[in-house]
């Protein structure tokens, strides 16, 4: 256990997370849990954000944020044009794509 | 001996010179499979037929003096990598029917090659995990002992290899998961730099951090790997163009005068004793081959676990939004309206762990969370970087065990996600600085299992990995074992 940073070895009372935030953050990833599912996410969820604690420590005023494992620069391509996969192939795997066109349950009220 | 045990340098001399087809060395290794897939399982899905049809052409390449660097040599293929009319699951429910219209630019490359396919392997679900444990179509099992994990999340591809039911395998390493499984059963494998081999066609999990890598039986194996595999592609814009070397050059050179920086944080209390003598002796190994072995120090390195836990989640949300039941894969039955099939094609198509992270990427990138998770996490990745920047002014190559323990129990981290994220300790470091690795074996535990020795070298420096790893392996002595399967 030499490599678990103090946060995670204390008896914590702390919460990071609530019930109800988790239930908010399941409708922004669109998915739904149980009762049970939901305790459990959310205890998992909160041990996990203290032991994200230690970040804390770190002073990072002024460090430019880095979003690349290599410096990138913008690729550009040439405008040509270039086959496109066909209907056919583009709809071969749809759970529903029998009329031409991707099938989805209703969208309106 | 069975054919399906040699090397792919072994077989490329057999091969050709006429001692032997690549129909015998595919059906060497189907019969191998045959007999201990069902212990081993490393496979989701297996070809024969369309292998030993690939073969019969690679022979015919072969005999018209047409022959490329992998011709006639059976590969498996993590099954996260697009096979065009081959089912390509990454080991989640919901791509359980999924059959890609397109390959993936490697997987074209292996095929320009001439190399045969076996299957496509068992996988962590999404390549989230540590231990094969998450997939959707069953655990994987360590061929050193089969009450073990066989590491994460390329297990299949790296088991599969362990056993000789392939000669060699890609893999992809996110946060270690090439480097940690080939540690774990026995293995060389290496994650390249990011940039140096394309993505396209790669299911994507954390698109900063991913990157698809050779698992080999030996160096030179990996060599030649890398030289197939390795360049630009116009398909992929973080793919890099600058020029590939001939890796396999690399592997009969020295390394005297060479200095390898010991990281002092990677060698605390908590790592496993036989392991930390394992590695000592491979100091020893390469100062009797003229290498200088310096301390140096890394200092941000307890904070890794912290920034790949909040990256590669952040990363993978925006990436599995995709899995909506409406264009391919999964959709769960009785959805009422558009939201309501979403969710419930979500929730049934994924497992937790994918779920799980979905949830701390979500939230990390939440309004109100987003500077205190993702750009913290972000700002120290940098520092991190700069860590490995200073470091190789001072060394060539850094060495460190690539795990602590050796390979762990089914079912004993399993429950316990922070235990399970913390046994990528010593490999995450080189995704977020998205430098190369590579992990070789260095020695047995008295239990016999294997353990292994990591090298990292700077940006677009795979070849040094592939000089010291050779180096090494000539030279260490280590016995040549293999699992009693």
């Amino acid at each position: 256990m030499g490599f678990c940073p103090s946060p995670y070895r204390q008896e914590y009372t702390a919460v990071k997370i609530t019930k109800k935030e988790v239930r908010h953050v399941a409708h922004l990833a669109r998915l739904e849990f149980s009762e049970d599912e939901e305790r459990k996410v959310t205890s998992q969820i909160n041990t996990i954000l203290m032991y994200m604690d230690i970040l804390s420590r770190v002073d990072t005023a002024g460090i430019k944020p880095m979003m690349y494992a290599i410096s990138l620069d913008n690729v550009f391509r040439d405008d040509t044009e270039k086959k496109s996969t066909g209907a056919e192939i583009a709809l071969a795997n749809a759970p529903d794509g029998n009329m031409g066109l991707f099938g989805v349950p209703k969208v309106i009220e | 001996m069975e054919s399906n045990r040699l090397t792919i340098h072994e077989l490329q001399e057999k091969l050709r010179d006429g001692s032997i087809t690549s129909v015998e060395v595919t059906e060497s290794v189907y019969r191998r499979i045959a007999s201990v897939e069902e212990k081993v399982h490393s496979y989701i899905t297996l070809m024969e037929e369309y292998a030993i049809g690939q073969a019969r052409e690679a022979d015919r390449r072969i005999k018209e003096g047409n022959a490329g660097e992998l011709t006639g040599i059976p590969i498996a293929l993590k099954d996260i990598l697009c096979t065009k009319g081959i089912r390509t699951t990454c080991g989640s429910r919901i791509l359980e029917n999924f059959i890609p219209p397109y390959d993936a630019t490697i997987v074209r490359k292996l095929k320009d090659a001439g190399a045969v396919f076996v299957g496509k392997t068992n996988m962590d679900e999404f390549a989230m995990g540590s231990s094969t444990e998450t997939s959707w179509f069953g655990i994987t099992k360590n061929p050193w002992d089969l009450e073990r994990i066989p590491g994460g999340s390329s297990g299949g591809s790296t088991a599969a290899v362990a056993a000789d039911e392939c000669i060699a395998s890609l893999g992809t390493d996110t946060g270690g998961s090439i480097r940690q499984p080939a540690a774990l059963c026995g293995a060389v494998g290496m994650k390249p730099t990011y940039g140096r081999v394309s993505r396209f066609g790669m299911v994507a999990f954390a698109s900063s951090l991913d990157q698809i890598g050779p698992i080999t039986k030996d160096v030179e194996d990996c060599a030649i790997m890398m030289n197939v595999i390795s360049g630009h592609d116009i398909n992929d814009s973080t793919s890099v163009a600058i020029e590939v070397p001939d890796y396999r050059k690399f592997i009969s050179r020295d390394i005297g005068g060479w200095k390898v920086g010991i990281p002092r944080e990677y060698f605390v209390e908590g790592i496993d004793p036989e392991i930390k003598a394992a590695a000592n002796e491979t100091i020893k190994t390469l100062e009797g081959l003229g290498a200088q072995c310096l301390e140096i120090s890394l200092p941000h390195t307890e904070y890794c676990v912290a920034v790949y836990y909040i990256i590669a989640p952040s990363e993978a949300s925006s990436n599995l939004a995709r899995y909506d039941g409406v264009r391919y894969g999964f959709r769960a039955p009785g959805g009422e309206d558009l939201l309501d099939m979403y969710k419930k094609t979500r929730s049934s198509g994924f497992g937790a762990e994918v779920k799980r992270r979905i949830m701390l990427g979500t939230y990390s990138l939440s309004s109100g969370y987003y500077d205190a998770y993702y750009k913290k996490a972000s700002q120290v990745r940098a520092l991190i970087r700069g860590d490995f920047d200073n470091a190789f002014k001072e060394c060539d190559v850094i060495l460190t065990p690539t795990t602590s323990t050796p390979a762990f129990r089914i079912g004993e981290k399993v429950n316990d996600p922070l235990q399970m994220y913390l046994s990528d300790i010593f490999t995450i470091s080189a995704n977020l600085a998205g430098i190369p690795g590579i992990s070789v074996p260095c020695g047995y535990t008295k239990g016999g299992l294997p353990m292994g020795i990591q090298f990292m070298a700077n940006h677009f420096e795979e070849e040094k990995l592939l000089q010291i790893a050779s180096s090494y392996e000539r030279n260490s002595k280590i016995e040549k074992r293999r699992p009693d399967l």
